[in-house]
């Protein structure tokens, strides 16, 4: 049964926490009865939390809990179509799609987001320059307008692209079907490469060789400076067809098994991403890679969810949260993004989960975030000094040409953010014609003025 | 809204030409764009006070506020959350004065009082009405290294921050649930207009030291900050120190 909660909400970051009546379990009757009548402070939906900052937080308004509203409603083994609700998770959705050998084909670092989340956020994947982003394989979606009633959106409507990358503030998503991949196997087939440096390993993504994996991203040490700056290891694979599985695994090529060792638990002090400890773990990280190694097949949690094995691992940072900074820069501004680079490892800021990938062509969605460029994303607990360090940050991103992730986002100005996204009064035209009232509202889109 | 860093976009101050809290919205209007509402005593002094802020670039308005007039209190708190959320406010207003006086004279022992302790709940009840109603929200209330042990010479002070310091350090406890944040600050002595003239007590500090002590505060949560920071080791030490030997020191 729907029914409303006062709650306190965050992000992942667990950061600038507001508190909101929740609409938990919502029916379609129920979310469409809040659209209708939202109260002064506007509505939101709001999936499994994984953004890290506040696009899934409504202070003092109504944020609609999707998690409740998950049911698969159709698979096509055939055509590829899954007929899915908003709150479905990537999880659930990629273990009831493999055993027909379908493959959500866009996933983010974690499988915890639901499919709203991901078409609002319009997230990638290590797969982004072969792929896209997740909107590109969305066919169509149902959306809870302002005036309460259901549209049915595909990518022939403006309105569509307004809502995918637009942070839930065209209205409701509540349903969508996406194209899925067809594979013969849940397992990758991953080439690893150690670099001694950034440079070997932005040759190593740019000398064609990408073009040849399906996957490609990097883990690099954002600590070293130096000769190491930016030593990395590349794993770069493709989805193992079925006969280039070892024997064992080719009598069940689609079984799936996603173990989740621990869950962190909530006691851990402030102060622990310090340099020694976060020195220590990307000197054993950048070790126990291998050189070079080739044809390795691995199953998805080693290859692309490593994180999952450990619940709330958020946690770790401590009661100050942490933020995280993802950025990209067009692939002209090799410089500038190394001089960043270089930067973030002399900043006394330390950060030991750090990604590296070069991203392909953009979407067609104003407020989609990948464009051709590098990437990278790094944490950093909050602690004295962060909040000036990325506001220079965020002067080189925009000095480069390059913008910063909405679900990621948690402290830039809204001036900073608007000159990031060109194509931003076009998305609030749309916006407007959709929900001129401005009912659907966000922390978010308070703070960085949507 | 404030950010994940503490930036907050909107500021209201209560005790709108206090140093201190001028001081710590001259920080955050050199970081961001910033509305500020600056609530005192209409005077000379405030609008003087609004100019720094102006040419930082931060938009400021001044509303009238009578800290001793709690009856008008609710009238004062609605036209300030009227042209939208607040992400941070002050609590800084206050009185000192002569403190043989605050004791000796009955009208300015009850000023005092009124001002500092009751004005304090009086606001502090309507403000955490407000930001439970908008959703968010922090809460500096600026008490005194006085709260923690009164000496003779400013117990009377010392009594009326000791009484907001409990009710602020209970609002902390109570706004929890709901996501709100209070933050209580414990200056030591701080060189400002209130105590200009006076002997400065070891390890004072000026309004600017203790706007960073605020800025930092909000910033990371803390519930509770000194300033300077050493100030709560020397404190929780002479809470300890027995009354015949405390009498004597020369503090």
């Amino acid at each position: 049964m729907s029914e409303i909660v006062v709650r306190a909400l965050s992000g992942w970051g667990r950061t600038a926490s507001s508190s909101a009546r929740v609409l938990v379990q919502p029916t379609l009757e129920s979310i469409q009865q809040a659209v209708r009548d939202p109260g002064s402070r506007g509505v939101i939906a709001r999936g499994l939390g994984r953004s890290y900052g506040d696009p899934a937080q409504n202070a003092g308004g109504l944020v609609i809990d999707m998690t409740g509203y998950n049911r698969i409603h159709c698979l096509d083994a055939d055509s590829g179509l899954a007929v899915v609700d908003a709150g479905v998770s990537l999880d659930a959705l990629m273990r009831a799609a493999l055993p027909f050998g379908l493959w959500v084909p866009v996933l983010p670092g974690t499988r915890q987001v639901t499919v709203g989340g991901a078409i609002a956020a319009d997230i990638h994947g290590k797969n982004h320059h072969s792929a896209g982003s997740f909107g590109n394989h969305v066919r169509s979606l149902d959306l809870v307008t302002a005036d309460g009633s259901v549209a049915t959106l595909t990518p022939d409507d403006e309105l569509f692209w307004a809502t995918v990358g637009g942070m839930g503030l065209t209205g409701i998503i509540v349903r969508a079907t996406i194209a899925l991949t067809h594979v013969e196997s849940a397992y990758f087939v991953v080439d690893t490469d150690r670099t001694a440096n950034l440079d070997e390993l932005m040759a190593l993504l740019t000398d064609g060789s990408d073009d040849r994996y399906d996957y490609s991203a990097a883990w690099f040490d954002a600590i070293s400076t130096g000769a190491k700056l930016g030593r990395a290891v590349l794993t770069r694979g493709s989805i193992a067809q079925r006969d280039e599985l070892p024997p064992k695994l080719r009598r069940a090529p689609l079984a799936f098994d996603a173990p989740q060792l621990l869950t962190a638990p909530n006691a851990f002090p402030n102060g622990l991403a310090n340099r020694a400890i976060f020195g220590a773990l990307t000197q054993a990280w950048y070790r126990k890679a291998p050189k070079r190694r080739r044809g390795e097949v691995q199953n998805l949690t080693t290859f692309y969810h490593p994180l999952d094995m450990i619940g709330e691992w958020n946690r770790a940072y401590g009661s100050r949260g942490f933020l995280q900074y993802q950025f990209v820069v067009p692939l002209s501004a090799q410089d500038s993004f190394r001089g960043i680079v270089e930067q973030v490892a002399r900043s006394g800021h330390v950060s030991f989960l750090n990604v590296l990938k070069r991203f392909g062509e953009a979407s067609q969605a104003p407020l989609s975030f990948p464009q051709p460029g590098w990437t990278i994303t790094v944490d950093f607990p909050i602690r004295q000094g962060l909040a000036e360090f990325c506001d220079r940050l965020d002067e080189q991103v925009l000095d480069a040409g390059g913008r910063l992730y909405l679900a990621k986002e948690s402290r830039t100005s809204a001036a900073t953010l608007h000159r990031m996204y060109p194509r931003i009064d076009e998305w609030r035209k749309v916006r407007a014609a959709a929900d001129p009232d401005g009912i659907f509202a966000s922390d978010l889109s308070r703070r960085l003025e949507l | 809204m404030i950010d994940a860093v503490g930036n907050p976009q909107s500021l209201l101050l209560l005790g709108g030409t206090s140093e201190i809290a001028l001081a710590t919205a001259e920080r955050y209007a050199t970081r961001r764009p910033l509305r500020v509402i600056l609530a005192a005593r209409p005077s000379p002094r405030l609008d003087a006070a609004a100019q720094p802020l102006d040419r930082a670039g931060a938009t400021v308005t001044t509303l009238p506020f009578d800290a001793a007039d709690t009856a008008s209190h609710a009238a004062t708190i609605e036209k300030a959350f009227a042209d939208g959320d607040i992400d941070l406010t002050l609590v800084a207003f206050g009185l000192l004065g002569d403190q043989e006086k605050a004791w000796t004279d009955h009208a300015t022992a009850v000023e005092l009082a009124q001002v500092n302790y009751v004005g304090a709940v009086s606001v502090g009840v309507l403000l955490a009405e407000a930001l439970q109603r908008q959703g968010h929200g922090t809460l500096v209330a600026l008490s005194s290294a006085a709260a923690e042990r009164p000496r003779r010479s400013n117990f009377a002070y010392g009594a009326s921050k000791a009484g907001l310091d409990a009710f602020y350090t209970g609002l902390t406890e109570a706004l929890r649930p709901a996501g709100i944040k209070v933050s209580v600050i414990r200056p030591g002595f701080v060189h400002t207009k209130m105590t200009a003239g006076m002997k400065a007590a070891p390890l004072s500090v000026t309004p600017e030291q203790v706007a960073e002590v605020i800025v930092d505060a909000v910033a990371n949560g803390r519930e509770q900050a000194w300033a300077p920071a050493p100030m709560r080791h020397v404190m929780s030490v002479l809470r300890h120190v027995p009354r015949p030997i405390f009498r004597r020191l020369p503090i």
